[in-house]
């Protein structure tokens, strides 16, 4: 789009002011009437079986008014993660949940409850479930097995199989490199062997990255009551449209069944990506208590066990190069740990991005997916990518050089690269440079807006509210369309009772790229309706019309009608032009949504058809300065830049905040973050945010920057890509080059890279560190 | 802290601290104590335990509130007195989202028992603004766009405006340490120094 007054342009988001007074409300500040309030009982044990529950003393405490365990909730299919479980397959899961009339009573009540537990085998390490005799996660296996028959995406069904690998298999694991037995996928490209034969300089790594939680701000607490057979529930989530059915399914009940209410989300990063299981149990134990509210505050420690994380994932790559430092030959395993439930596809999106990264001439990825007894995993900002720093897939667009080229300029790079590796006293300094891909578009989604009599026009917003600002950059587009002034445009976004379009997930880097395509179809839609409403009235032909000045008129300066007046006609016509009549290809949420606003103006209903050929990615580079202190280890970011190769640029501010904040997760990857378990006991020693260590304020560069090229995606109408994960595989990547430019390429193998492990190689003069346990 | 251990109460408070180690130590679900307001359930008040219904000072107003002892402040504020803006984000001093102001000095509310601060001044979010006149600080996190999901947004403003009232010409650096006991998640720090820095300008000027 030329000539854009609202795209690329700085705004104030209209909920700002709401957020910065304390008068925005997230799921947790809803009260009612009556309310009730639920506490969790969850497992002690890693893994076991509930064998009988007996709760008579808890409910015959005063105050206490019910109790829900697994048996209450709908069956979910095989191998489907419910809310609550007679089979716990991690320490932490929730077993039952007692509403009563306080916090306290039902805390106390919970303690009253006595739980029979079988105990049975548990694992906390892949590798320790694939050694010959390695104890199973599950009594039906160890690792989930290749998607069935006609699954899709990148998470689709899986059967749980059992894999274990041979003692010989495992030799290699003596020596510090990652084991590779039988996996359960692969693929490959080229001649694998040429490649080899023709490098010349072949290496083999192994590298293992930690899991770490997902901890956004606010928990997933959830509040729900029932009035006249429907559930109303104040949830927590990234995307309000994709959670409704899932609270249903969860539920056992019609998506119709299900208001959500979600306006502000305190962060999701992928963790409440569809929205939180559970959510129902507040939903369910209000359904068994004749709809009386229910609220569940999850604490901190609940939300390290079921807040869901990023997978770990130990690979072992073996790589050729030419003398031009082309990569000839790459063969890529991976040993995934999906963690309890799942499955997991990070693994599957590592070996994609690394075919696009690296580009290799061959390549091979083989890769096993296993479960173990940890808490459950799910996408967390970049998944897979991040952790990979096949095929080789047609790419709408890419600008990487541009970015590169421009990054290199703006960090100085030749001038800092002259003094890295300089020993000044104990410190040196080191720099690095990373690209981060990411998946950053889906399309088929619905829009949906009316331009009513009031002269305002409201666009329906059915993605979350999660920080990111794009649950209201899209309704700028349909601002531009539509030469509507900002300060007329009402987003409605957040409750389902006010109707909205079936949208995108808002994880994946989705929303800007879908909902902008989405959106321009539907403001085009109205457009069109605006030009024939006119041309109706007035003569002519629609196309002898155009928008501006809140007013659809002939061409040049000649006649028109007004929007209210066009509004109003609208109405009158009836039909298409209010709402009346929709397409048929728009999805039964957006027709749902689309009933309760026909009749109100003149509607812009569409699904987002345009083509689109290759995969959309969006790639931000990140530059990094770091200095480590060879006498205690320490390692400091001194300076970061990212640049985003992320199409055209809806709202700048928002964009840099989002490169720069996405660094940050992949920075603390690198430098501190992680989950430590205990082995013996498998047992988490790293819940809460002061053992899991994310970044603090001080942990941040004194100077970070950041930018984009800015130059728009040929294969989407507005030309934006979204940018929420590739920076996070950008800020890791970088760092962790900068930390190995600064004390060589040998002293670590695994992230986080703490103090400890950079001092014992650097004492040792070799790498000191045991290189494959998962959560250390 | 001025109320002294009773025996004679049904917790103590050398029992209350007890409960959150505990509870911090192990997988329990019993994590957090809190008793809505009406019939108490599962505990006597003996004659001579604290004064339920107590006054507080919040936000330049005087609030007549029924507290139990061993309630902290974030729940009162929250669930009695209807100032959401204060957020839990963890309960347990770690993240900060909960800080409030009293008199004037930025304290973590979900770790500080309300009976100890009857006296004395408490501050929220809410109370910031004067009318829809923002405080320079909100009105410098307007501008800038501070701030992505928002959730740690009370909590850092609150301890910002605390920190400036002792420091107005801090340096980037001094700043961010005066907010370091905040968390947030989306990482946006960078983001929230620059509109701090810009709301230390508007307080300067405002002065």
């Amino acid at each position: 789009m030329a000539d854009t007054k609202y795209i690329g342009q700085n705004y104030t988001p209209p909920d700002l002011v709401a957020k910065v007074t304390g008068r925005a409300r997230y799921a947790e500040d809803f009260r009612a009437e009556g309310m009730l309030f639920a506490k969790l009982l969850t497992s002690p044990m890693p893994h076991c079986r509930v064998r009988n529950i007996d709760a008579s003393a808890a409910l015959a405490m005063p105050g206490v008014k019910g109790i829900l365990t697994a048996d209450d909730l709908p069956d979910l299919g095989p191998n489907v993660e419910r809310a609550l479980t007679n089979e716990p397959f991690y320490a932490g899961e929730p077993i039952l949940a007692v509403a009563a009339v306080d916090e306290l009573t039902a805390a106390e009540a919970v303690e009253k409850i006595n739980v029979d537990l079988e105990p049975l085998p548990f694992v906390v390490d892949p590798l320790d479930a694939l050694r010959p005799g390695g104890p199973d996660a599950r009594t039906t296996g160890n690792v989930w097995g290749a998607p069935m028959p006609g699954g899709v995406g990148p998470n689709a069904a899986s059967p749980v199989k059992t894999i274990k690998w041979t003692g010989e298999q495992f030799a290699d694991a003596d020596e510090g490199r990652l084991p590779m037995g039988e996996p359960t996928e692969q693929w490959a490209y080229g001649d694998l062997d040429a490649g080899f034969g023709n490098a010349a300089l072949v290496l083999d790594e192994t590298m293992v990255v930690q899991s770490t939680g997902h901890h956004p701000m606010e928990t997933r607490s959830a509040m729900a009551y029932w009035q006249n057979g429907k559930l109303y529930i104040h949830a927590s989530t990234q995307s309000v449209a994709q959670t409704l059915p899932n609270v249903a399914r969860w539920c056992g009940i019609m998506p119709q069944q299900v208001v959500l209410i979600s306006e502000y989300t305190g962060g999701g990063f992928g963790s409440k990506g569809g929205g939180a299981v559970s959510t129902c149990i507040p939903a369910m134990l209000s359904k068994k208590l004749n709809g009386v509210p229910v609220m569940m505050r999850i604490t901190r420690e609940d939300e390290n066990y079921i807040g869901r994380a990023r997978t770990n994932m130990s690979g072992r790559t073996r790589i050729g190069f030419a003398k031009d430092g082309r990569i000839t030959a790459l063969d890529l395993f991976i040993v995934q740990d999906n963690g309890s439930y799942g499955p997991m596809g990070d693994h599957r999106s590592a070996g994609l991005a690394a075919s696009i990264i690296y580009q290799p001439q061959a390549m091979r990825w083989r890769a096993i997916s296993v479960l173990t007894n940890t808490p459950p995993r799910s996408q967390q900002r970049s998944p897979g990518p991040m952790q990979a720093n096949g095929q080789r897939a047609k790419l709408t667009s890419a600008f990487i050089v541009e970015a590169l080229d421009k990054g290199k300029q703006a960090f100085r790079w030749d001038e800092r690269k002259a003094y890295s590796g300089q020993r000044r006293g104990a410190k040196v300094r080191g720099v690095g440079v990373a690209v981060g891909p990411h998946g950053s578009g889906s399309i088929g989604f619905d829009s949906l807006m009316t331009l009513r009599p009031d002269g305002k026009l409201y666009v329906q917003s059915g993605v979350g509210n999660l920080g990111t600002h794009s649950v209201m950059d899209l309704a700028r587009v349909a601002a531009e369309v539509l030469a509507m002034p900002w300060e007329k445009v009402e987003v409605v976004w957040g409750d389902t009772g006010k109707g909205v379009p079936w949208s995108c997930l808002s994880v994946g880097s989705q929303t800007t790229h879908a909902m902008t395509r989405a959106n321009f179809a539907g403001a085009n839609d109205l457009k069109r309706k605006l030009q024939e409403i006119a041309a109706k009235d007035l003569g002519g032909s629609p196309d002898d019309y155009e928008l501006s000045n809140e007013r659809v008129h002939r061409k040049g300066a000649g006649g028109g009608l007004t929007y209210t007046q066009a509004a109003k006609r609208a109405i009158e016509l009836g039909g298409k032009y209010d709402g009346h009549e929709v397409p048929e290809d728009i999805n039964v949420m957006t027709k749902g949504a689309a009933a309760k606003h026909a009749g109100l103006g003149v509607m812009g209903v569409a699904k987002d058809n345009y083509p689109r050929n290759g995969t959309t990615y969006s790639f931000v580079i990140g530059f990094a300065e770091v200095e480590v202190d060879v006498e205690t280890g320490k390692v400091t970011l001194i300076d970061y830049l990212g640049v985003g190769d992320v199409g055209t640029v809806i709202n700048p501010r928002s964009l840099l905040a989002q490169i720069k904040g996405g660094s940050c997760l992949g920075i603390a990857h690198a430098l501190q973050q992680k989950w430590v378990f205990d082995p013996k006991y498998g047992l988490m020693l790293s819940r809460r945010f002061h053992y899991s260590k994310p970044l603090t304020i001080l942990d941040i560069p004194a100077t970070m920057n950041a930018d984009a090229v800015g130059l728009p995606d040929p294969e989407t109408p507005v030309g934006a890509r979204g940018v929420g994960e590739p920076p996070v595989g950008a800020g890791y990547g970088a760092v962790l080059n900068a930390i190995a430019d600064a004390v060589g390429v040998d002293v670590f193998r695994r992230a986080p890279v703490t103090s400890d492990l950079v001092l014992m190689s650097l004492e040792n003069k070799k790498r000191m560190h045991e290189p494959l346990r998962a959560h250390v | 802290m001025d109320q002294p251990d009773s025996p004679r109460s049904g917790v103590t408070r050398r029992a209350f601290i007890k409960g959150v180690i505990a509870s911090g130590a192990v997988a329990s679900s019993a994590a957090y104590l809190f008793r809505a307001g009406g019939e108490i359930f599962g505990q006597t008040s003996a004659p001579g335990s604290v004064e339920r219904l107590i006054t507080l000072n919040v936000n330049g107003q005087m609030r007549r509130v029924d507290v139990m002892k061993q309630e902290t402040l974030a729940m009162t504020l929250r669930y009695k007195l209807g100032l959401t803006g204060t957020k839990i984000g963890c309960d347990r001093a770690e993240c900060g989202a909960c800080t409030v102001l009293i008199d004037d000095v930025p304290h973590y509310s979900c770790s500080v028992l309300t009976h100890t601060v009857r006296g004395r001044k408490v501050q929220t979010i809410e109370g910031l603004a004067n009318g829809d006149q923002l405080h320079p600080v909100q009105q410098a996190i307007v501008d800038e766009q501070g701030f992505q999901c928002a959730f740690c947004m009370p909590g850092f403003t609150m301890a910002a405006v605390g920190f400036l009232k002792t420091n107005p010409n801090p340096t980037r650096q001094q700043l961010a340490h005066g907010i370091s006991g905040n968390l947030c998640r989306c990482q946006d720090y960078d983001k929230i120094l620059t509109a701090f820095m810009r709301g230390a300008e508007y307080m300067r000027r405002s002065s």
